[in-house]
């Protein structure tokens, strides 16, 4: 279990090696968010179209280990963004990662840039 | 850095990390702790919840990583066996050993087993740790499969009760046993405890008061026990609980001062006789009296890191209150003060009332200047008040009777008046010490804004929780007194309740959420206000839950109920339970083809688990090509319509039920609400749909059908109220389309029926005259709004797996074909159920 919440880490802009190409931005739900494979990982992308705004983050909630927080409702917390796993409503920043209402860690969060209605994602390895 | 050893991971020995962690001198130590049990320090004041569902880790205190996160080593599963005063070290039983610069000993105490010849033969338990009661609930397996039932609970006190509810919970028929002529001899007078046992007789307890137990009977299990008056008592089990004996084994050795009875001496600084030793809790002799109670144990834990860090001037108090509210196997007590006092200064004034089962007593001095303490039972509702009342020694009214039986001038004023009246440093929660003051400054600075952020960051209300309308109406009272308005809005997106937002839609005929959002709202919304607005719009409209997706609750969302790993579950729509068994077999094909666990419902339906979210429209595609359509298990709308079979087969039956059922479930299925609507139709007075269980309830009988509204299973559990009597098909469907549209219109979020009603001013009288009277001449519109939804219906998963766009959220992958790899199922009992959580 271990294992899987290890294999993902928050990655700053400036620590991006690889852009992967995930898919076109018509792929996902305008406000709402969708799931991505990259090797053995899965990424939960979240499209802020009202403010213009994309996120990443792990698709795994550190709560229960499901692969999951790509089905929840996306929104916002005193300005922060966020998400709410569907299963039992923890919220997390998607700037920080950070667990909002409780003590779980946080999840790891990654870079996102459109170009050419693309959506890619920034990865260190 | 300073080494501080703590023994003892108990609730007090966790306080007291929890206290030195926030504390700021924390950087300049070390702590190690010592537990001997196998786990994490976890809450034993409900240990009992462990009966009742809850597993080791939610009684658990803090999260696996609390420790390590704050840099404490704790040691489980270790036990302390030497301390050496000269070295200042100790030594765990496999003689490691570890340095200290301050040691605090929070060992706690066991339960005490008194010196009755036979205690250790099979079947005798204590009732105090995990692993006690995991003990006690393979053993009562085991002697159920024997045929055998009989318990026995040594100890009518506090944990005796509790533990004789628990053996209750296990199946078992609970004896209670008592040395003392009360239960609770403590804290109740006799009147209280004659009250208390009439009260848990009514729920197949047995009461043995006055009872020495000589010798336990049997040869090597248990088979009874046999007094000192010669009587016996025939048990297969018996449970100890006769009160708790301080651990101070390893204290005594090392030559620390204790006292005649166990317990280790300590000062007002919590300092033993040796002053780099502290001791706190249930192990700690303090006035020459062991508490066991978790309140002064967290006071003690407090006093001991204020002590070690230099804060010499926060020492315990040197009276400690002993007053409790508790919710004894369903029957509320309380005591507070000095409940038992009797004498010359003291007036007494009780109030009992058989048949209601309530007593109350309070102890008045003499003068009539103050409340001296008093005992509750059967209603404890004014203990907040009566014990601040106490506890600040308040003037009493002129009529020191009004406190228990309420002023009887008529202006039903609370007892204590304004909570605002109340001191600064009276205290409010006593488990975390918590006084006025505390809560009203922390609205008052600006670092809290509501009830939620109170309790976080001043904790009270954390502990036994019995305080918290007391917090709330302080909370609320402060934020008033601040001019700021206690408004009962949905989220901080929106300044309105779910009532207004209903009103603003239908005026305004909003469509979208962003609609509403940037007219009446602010930000960017959030998983509160998403899905009231969905189902408001839903309720208008006939929307479906594939209108705006991202809108949706967790499960609205895919149509689909989300289980522990991720699938959902499939329910399609049986009206009324009735299935034919060409369609049986149907849902027996696609339960085999997509390999789902198969489970009959309580909503008379048939229940698909472990399908994945890319594998829902296919079984869908199935179900719908053979008739079925979607049952709206996963929404906050009607699910079933129960029925009895009726007279179409039943000798007993006075009506068709099975077909009123089915017109019911038929005309409403698909309706959203503020939450999920169950309903039931009986044949007859038998009731065997239990449709009285139910929100809506149809029962026949001579002359037509009774209707009976907001019932409720679940967590609370009520009884459908009666609506309207021997009214025809017609007259139920009218009544019940104004009644469910009236609920629809005015509920808040997530509230079911039955609550919705507790909450209505003037209760079903009130009821009665909006849906029957047309009291507020809406019955056409409600009407109307009713045939609309009915007309509109749509099933919406037909309406998903009809469209491409639709189906496109049903991949789990955006940018692959491939499922989830991260789900695991094992075997049960020729079926399939996801991997335990670890």
């Amino acid at each position: 279990m271990e294992k899987i919440l290890e294999s993902y880490k928050t990655t700053a802009v400036e620590d991006v090696t690889v852009w992967y190409e995930a898919a076109k931005v018509s792929e996902f739900p305008k406000n709402g968010g969708a799931c991505i494979k990259y090797k053995s990982k899965q990424i939960a992308i979240f499209n802020f179209e009202r403010k213009n705004s994309w996120y990443a983050c792990q698709n795994v909630c550190p709560h229960k280990m499901e692969m999951v927080l790509s089905r929840g409702m996306i929104g916002e917390q005193s300005g922060v963004p966020k998400v709410a796993c569907p299963m039992h409503k923890k919220t997390f920043s998607l700037e920080n990662g950070e667990n909002l209402n409780g003590d779980l860690p946080a999840i790891a969060t990654y870079p996102v840039k459109i170009e050419n209605d693309t959506v890619y994602i920034g990865f260190s390895e | 850095m300073k080494k501080v050893v703590v023994i003892g991971n108990g609730m007090v020995g966790y306080k007291f990390c929890e206290k030195f962690v926030a504390s700021d001198k924390f950087n300049e130590y070390k702590i190690t702790v010592f537990g001997e049990e196998p786990r994490r320090a976890y809450d034993r004041v409900h240990l009992s919840e462990f009966y009742a569902g809850k597993t080791a880790e939610d009684l658990s205190m803090s999260t696996a990583d609390w420790y390590a996160q704050n840099n404490i080593d704790l040691h489980v599963s270790e036990m302390i066996t030497e301390i050496n005063r000269e070295h200042k070290t100790v030594a765990n039983h496999r003689g490691d050993t570890y340095s200290y610069d301050y040691l605090v000993l929070a060992t706690g105490s066991s339960a005490f087993v008194p010196p009755i010849n036979g205690v250790e033969k099979e079947g005798v338990f204590v009732y105090r740790t995990i692993e006690d009661l995991e003990a006690i609930e393979s053993y009562a397996k085991k002697i159920k499969s024997e045929g055998k039932t009989q318990a026995a609970v040594l100890g009518g006190g506090l944990l005796g009760l509790e533990a004789a509810n628990a053996v209750k919970e296990l199946g078992l028929e609970a004896h209670v046993v008592e040395f003392a002529p009360r239960l609770m001899p403590r804290q109740l007078d006799q009147g209280g405890s004659d009250m208390l046992q009439s009260k848990i007789e009514e729920l197949g307890l047995s009461v043995h008061l006055s009872k020495q137990t000589e010798y336990i009977q049997g040869t090597n299990a248990i088979e009874g026990l046999k007094y000192v008056d010669g009587s016996e008592l025939k048990v297969d089990m018996l449970v100890i609980s006769a009160g708790i004996r301080p651990r101070d084994e390893v204290a005594k050795e090392c030559g620390l001062d204790a006292g005649l009875r166990g317990g280790v001496i300590v000062d007002n600084t919590m300092k033993t006789s040796d002053d780099s030793i502290f001791a706190i809790g249930e192990v700690a002799l303090y006035n020459n009296m062991i508490y066991g109670l978790v309140a002064p144990g967290y006071d003690m834990a407090e006093v001991a890191v204020a002590q070690i860090t230099g804060n010499t001037e926060l020492t315990m108090a040197p009276y400690i209150d002993m007053s409790t509210q508790l919710k004894l196997i369903g029957t509320e007590v309380a005591s507070f003060g000095d409940a038992l006092l009797e004498g010359e200064d003291t007036d007494t004034i009780v109030y009992e009332n058989k048949r209601k089962g309530v007593y109350k007593r309070i102890n008045v001095a003499k003068d009539g200047s103050k409340l001296l303490g008093g005992i509750l039972v059967g209603d404890s509702s004014d203990y907040n008040a009566l014990f601040q009342i106490y506890n600040t020694a308040m003037a009493l009214p002129e009529d020191p009777e009004d406190l228990i039986l309420g002023s009887r001038g008529g202006d039903g004023g609370s007892l204590l008046g304004d909570v605002m009246d109340l001191p600064d440093d009276a205290q409010i929660c006593s488990c975390e010490s918590v006084s006025k003051g505390d809560i009203c400054s922390a609205i008052q600075d600006g670092s809290c804004n509501d009830l939620g952020d109170v309790i976080s960051c001043t904790k009270a209300g954390t502990g036994c929780g019995g305080c918290k309308p007391m917090v709330k109406d302080l909370v609320d009272a402060t934020l008033k007194s601040l001019g700021r308005e206690v408004k009962d809005v949905i989220c901080e997106h929106f300044e309105y309740n779910r009532q207004e937002l209903y009103d603003i839609i239908k005026l305004k005929g909003y469509r979208k959420y962003d609609e509403v959002l940037n007219h009446h709202g602010c930000g960017d919304g959030c998983e509160v206000c998403k899905p009231v607005i969905a189902s408001i719009m839903a309720s208008l409209h006939a929307d479906t839950a594939n209108e705006e997706y991202v809108i949706q609750d967790s499960n609205d969302r895919f149509l689909a109920n989300i289980q522990r790993n991720g699938t959902y579950s499939v329910v399609p729509r049986i009206p009324g339970g009735e299935i034919t068994p060409e369609k049986l077999i149907v849902l027996g094909e696609v339960g085999k083809k997509y390999d789902l666990y198969t489970k009959i419902t309580g909503g008379q339906r048939v229940d698909f688990f472990g399908a994945r979210l890319d594998q829902l429209p296919l079984i869908w595609k199935d179900l719908i090509e053979h008739g079925f359509e979607s049952g709206h298990a996963y929404g906050k709308s009607l699910r079933t319509v129960k029925s009895c079979v009726g007279s179409t087969w039943c000798r007993y039956g006075m009506d068709e039920s099975v077909s009123f059922a089915i017109e019911l479930e038929e005309r409403y299925k698909g309706l959203r609400s503020p939450h999920k609507l169950k309903g039931g139709v009986s044949g007859c007075i038998r009731e065997c749909a239990e449709a009285r269980c139910k929100d809506f309830g149809v029962i026949a009988v001579e002359g037509g059908w009774n209707l009976y509204v907001c019932g409720n299973g679940g967590a609370n559990p009520k009884h459908a109220e009666l609506l309207a009597e021997q009214i025809d098909n017609e007259t139920v469907i009218k009544y019940l389309d104004r009644f469910l549209m009236y609920y629809i219109r005015t509920a808040a979020p997530l509230e079911r029926t039955a609550k919705w009603l507790d909450k209505l001013e003037g209760g079903i009288d009130y009821l009665k005259k909006v849906v029957i009277e047309d009291s507020l001449a809406l019955a056409d519109e409600l009407e109307a709004e009713m045939a609309t939804l009915v007309d509109n219906f749509q099933c919406e998963w037909t309406q998903a797996i009809e469209d491409e766009e639709m189906m496109k959220r049903f991949n789990h992958f955006v940018n692959s074909d491939a499922a989830d790899d991260n789900l695991v199922f094992v075997p049960l009992r020729d079926q399939k159920m996801p991997k335990h959580w670890s």
